[in-house]
């Protein structure tokens, strides 16, 4: 296998591509900075002046504007200048390959690249080919991986929960299609969390899922029981157009959280969802603002991740 | 003219032989006048066998000219020891017309390099809805038809086409895939897909439409070769049919043996194949099936293809490895993992082939063609872009040091390759 | 070698000095890590009204262009409203004064104070910059090629130590 790509010669971290891979030191790293960061997200003054002078380009590829606006926000706030991209509008609709987009932006001296891309292993692509003093966050690629979403799932597990080593975790939903199933796994089994489990129908499971080191349960009721913390996937509708599920109700019917089905997981269980949720297909309202949901503070810590991710690549 | 190869180890894998001799080749045959000669090749520690038969290696003609060109790519043939070569049929456009595959043989035949056998299209436009006129394209020089990487989907267009084959002898050669399964898919279905996140190939797309051939050929008669196996299930299918005497060949891709899904490392796009590298217990069984020769014979499969289409995410770049230089020195590794004389390793790109193509070469017999090749099996060299020939340089053996060097190619008692380094 | 100052001897000299300039308005901050520790033993000497603040400079450092992120750096607490306040700044080891000059800049992001003071341990000199300490426990000669640091043993004994610089 050649060398890691996200870490430079001396082990630091220079690209954030994907939480696999990456050392349990430098995931921590990772989490431990973004608490001071969070104490900015939470004072008046929401800026430091850290990262000013530096340039951070928001590459997206695959529209989004949630994921972009956090980091635009967590670079502003990194007092950093910001530059969006919609490259899925211009330059790729004229034929320009992916390389010789990012070429020209180089060419404008950035510092980070956020890169979000439909193509699994895009950011890998660009990472190669990018000058020593530029770094690429991957803001999710295809079904891969959506790391800094990763990491801010695993800040608000430590949150709420402190202790990885003592956790059952459930990941319920598409887990096939998501990147952040993917990333939030990597990331629990490097913190050593000694139980992660995957949810849902066959159709909708990616062959040889147990080797990421999860156990599989097509039955949401025998996987919750027991659980500390419980993730729901978004359902994206094209997934009703195929062979895979026949509607959102049926969907809703077997695997959709509601809180009889929460009340089998433990008493002090944390209901998590990378949003945007679907209301009554992966989660009905009363679980989704009830007492047990953390789905908005995952939004906060989510500046304060990216914040740290961002301050710790570009200065290495 | 009269050219004798002189001192070399000679093996002939058609014969066994393996002894150090000289070779009198005249009017470009084997000789066994040992008449004076007008050149001498001096062969001493080298290996002289006959020229490599490749059964799969595109030459990007007609069209696809910016891919590699019929000179470069009859070039890099030669240069990798291979004497004679069967092209796919997917060529823009397809070979589905006589003067297309006219026109090929002649321009091949011009360079005077590697004998060129064309496999035409068994189907129009390779669409898999109407049959070629098969008898004219045979005709015109085509040895078996085929689907290249385009598989049919219709099982009743299928079946008459094999039917229609079978009528006059022709050999089809296909890929056992499933389309309809496979549609998505750009890796593996497995372990590694997963970790990726890349759609996966199941390897049921192979056995689901194995299981459908080997019934067709049963029900037709059809004289099948199954191109480019790439799962261990298949390999016991294809066993058992032989057991069965059903009339099956098949030959698997060199890269099958050496690599699988674990050298896609990080998102590789040189590892974008079709079909997909598998697991390694696949890998295993395809190594294995070839030593015991369920598996007949081992191809290039050579695709050049332009760099710009690997510089691309690995689901949009476009598959296929360049693979005619690096034949002799891979499938030499191969033989050595399995520890077979070079005797019975050489068979696998020589005499088995002949046998399935159906010509005089791939031996050497005073009387057969005089294409050889000599080499020195123990010089190691580095795959880089500019030791390549070929105008594709896309192989996951970048940066490799492989063992075998060519040192020179004779086809039809010529000279057409000589390393003068 | 010049003896290093016993940090425990120059602690309640320091705490003396500042108790005679305390008011209501006066609160102290003090700087990561060793400012934090000096900080924690001055502060209950002094009967101050609110709680300590503790401070972490590395987003306002000048140095991240080179050197990048310092490692784990901590949450910056400030129990109390900043606005014109007399702040006690204290930090164990005076020197360039680079990091004086941060924590002002980060402190003007949470209000604006009436003034501000320094207080540190030792005073080594070599200013790059217009700082003073307004409070100084002892002023130190540094050899070349050392470092001074503030250590605290686990019974929480405090001490100057010399070591080579990085």
């Amino acid at each position: 296998m050649p060398p890691n790509p996200q870490l430079n010669a001396k082990g630091e971290l220079q690209h954030l591509l994907s939480i696999e891979g990456l050392p349990r030191e430098i995931l921590t790293q990772i989490l431990d900075t973004a608490e001071p960061f969070a104490g900015v997200t939470e004072r008046e003054v929401k800026k430091v002046p850290l990262m000013r002078g530096k340039s951070v380009f928001n590459l997206f590829f695959e529209a989004s504007t949630r994921t972009r606006t956090t980091f635009e926000i967590a670079a502003k706030r990194l007092s950093a200048d910001v530059i969006n991209l919609n490259v899925a509008v211009s330059s790729q609709s004229k034929g320009e390959s992916l390389l010789d987009t990012v070429a020209n932006l180089s060419a404008m001296q950035a510092d980070v690249f956020v890169v979000r891309h439909g193509s699994a292993g895009a950011p890998y692509l660009i990472a190669r080919h990018v000058k020593p003093h530029e770094h690429v966050i991957n803001a999710g690629d295809g079904r891969h991986a959506h790391p800094t979403q990763g990491l801010l799932d695993l800040y608000t597990i430590r949150h709420y929960k402190k202790d990885f080593t003592r956790l059952t975790v459930a990941i319920v939903g598409d887990v096939l299609h998501s990147r952040v199933a993917r990333s939030l796994i990597h990331g629990l089994t490097t913190l050593g969390v000694p139980e992660v489990r995957v949810i849902g129908p066959q159709t909708l499971m990616p062959a040889g899922v147990e080797s990421l080191g999860v156990r599989v349960f097509h039955d949401m009721r025998a996987g919750l029981k027991g659980c500390d913390v419980v993730m729901m996937l978004r359902l994206q509708n094209e997934r009703m157009n195929g062979p895979l599920l026949p509607s959102a109700a049926e969907f809703f019917r077997n695997y959709g959280l509601t809180a009889e089905k929460l009340a089998l997981a433990r008493a002090d269980a944390i209901v998590m969802h990378p949003g945007p949720m679907n209301r009554g297909v992966e989660i009905d309202s009363p679980v989704a603002d009830g007492p047990r949901s953390v789905i908005l503070p995952q939004v906060t810590f989510g500046i304060a991740v990216r914040m740290a991710v961002m301050s710790i690549v570009a200065g290495n | 003219m009269k050219l004798l190869i002189k001192g070399g180890r000679v093996i002939d894998p058609a014969s066994g032989r393996d002894e150090v001799g000289d070779i009198f080749i005249a009017a470009g045959r084997i000789s066994g006048d040992k008449a004076k000669a007008d050149r001498t090749i001096d062969a001493k520690g080298l290996v002289v066998a006959p020229g490599l038969i490749d059964l799969a290696a595109r030459l990007r003609e007609p069209g696809h000219g910016y891919k590699a060109t019929l000179e470069s790519e009859m070039d890099a043939a030669v240069a990798g020891g291979v004497t004679s070569l069967a092209c796919p049929p997917d060529t823009t456009p397809p070979l589905d017309e006589p003067g297309l595959v006219d026109m090929l043989r002649r321009r091949a035949k011009a360079l005077e390099r590697a004998r060129v056998y064309p496999v035409g299209a068994l189907t129009v436009k390779l669409a898999g809805e109407r049959l070629t006129e098969m008898s004219v394209l045979a005709h015109a020089g085509c040895v078996a038809f085929s689907q290249a990487n385009v598989p049919i989907t219709d099982t009743q267009v299928l079946w008459r086409a094999m039917q229609y084959a079978a009528t006059f002898g022709f050999p089809v050669w296909l890929r056992a895939e499933d389309k309809w399964l496979s549609r998505e898919g750009v890796a593996h279905d497995g372990e590694v897909a997963t970790r990726l996140g890349l759609a996966g190939i199941p390897a049921f797309t192979e056995t689901i439409a194995l299981a459908t051939l080997l019934q067709l050929v049963r029900s037709t008669g059809a004289r099948l070769h199954v191109c480019r196996l790439s799962t261990a299930a298949a390999v016991d299918m294809i066993r058992a049919a032989k057991k069965e005497k059903l009339p099956v060949t098949c030959d698997v891709g060199i890269h099958y043996v050496h690599l699988s899904e674990l050298d896609l490392g990080y998102f590789d796009s040189h590892c974008r194949l079709d079909p997909p590298l598998r697991s390694q217990r696949d890998r295993e069984a395809l190594a294995a099936g070839l030593a015991d020769g369920t598996v007949d014979c081992v191809v290039s499969d050579h695709a050049p293809v332009d760099e710009d289409q690997k510089q691309l995410p690995f689901a949009e770049a476009e598959t296929g490895a360049t693979g005619l230089e690096l034949l002799l020195p891979l499938v030499l590794k191969w033989g050595a993992e399995r520890k077979l004389s070079l005797a019975r390793t050489l068979a696998r790109v020589t005499s088995d082939p002949a046998r399935i193509l159906g010509v005089q070469s791939g031996r050497i017999e005073p009387g057969a063609p005089a294409d050889l090749v000599v080499f020195d099996p123990a010089q190691h060299w580095r795959v880089a872009p500019d030791a390549l020939r070929s105008q594709g340089k896309n192989t996951p053996f970048l940066g490799y040091e492989l063992a075998g060097r060519v040192r020179a190619t004779i086809v039809a008692g010529n000279v057409v390759y000589e390393d003068v380094r | 070698m010049n003896k290093l100052p016993e940090a425990e001897i120059l602690l309640p000299k320091l705490a003396a000095e500042l108790k005679a300039g305390v008011t209501p308005a006066t609160a102290m901050i003090g700087l990561y890590t060793g400012g934090a520790w000096l900080a924690e033993r001055l502060h209950p000497l002094l009967g101050l009204k609110d709680p300590l603040g503790l401070m972490d400079i590395a987003f306002y450092r000048d140095d991240y262009a080179k050197e990048g992120l310092k490692h784990d750096p901590k949450r910056t607490k400030i129990p109390f409203e900043v606005e014109g306040r007399d702040l006690l700044l204290v930090d164990d080891v005076l020197y360039t004064g680079r990091t004086v000059r941060a924590a002002m800049n980060e402190l003007f992001d949470y209000g604006r104070p009436r003034s501000i003071s320094l207080v540190v341990l030792a005073d080594r000199g070599g200013r790059q910059l217009p700082i003073a300490a307004q409070h100084v426990g002892a002023v130190v000669e540094v050899p070349k090629g050392k470092r001074l640091r503030l250590k605290r043993a686990d019974n929480g004994k405090l001490s100057l130590d010399l070591e080579d610089a990085a």
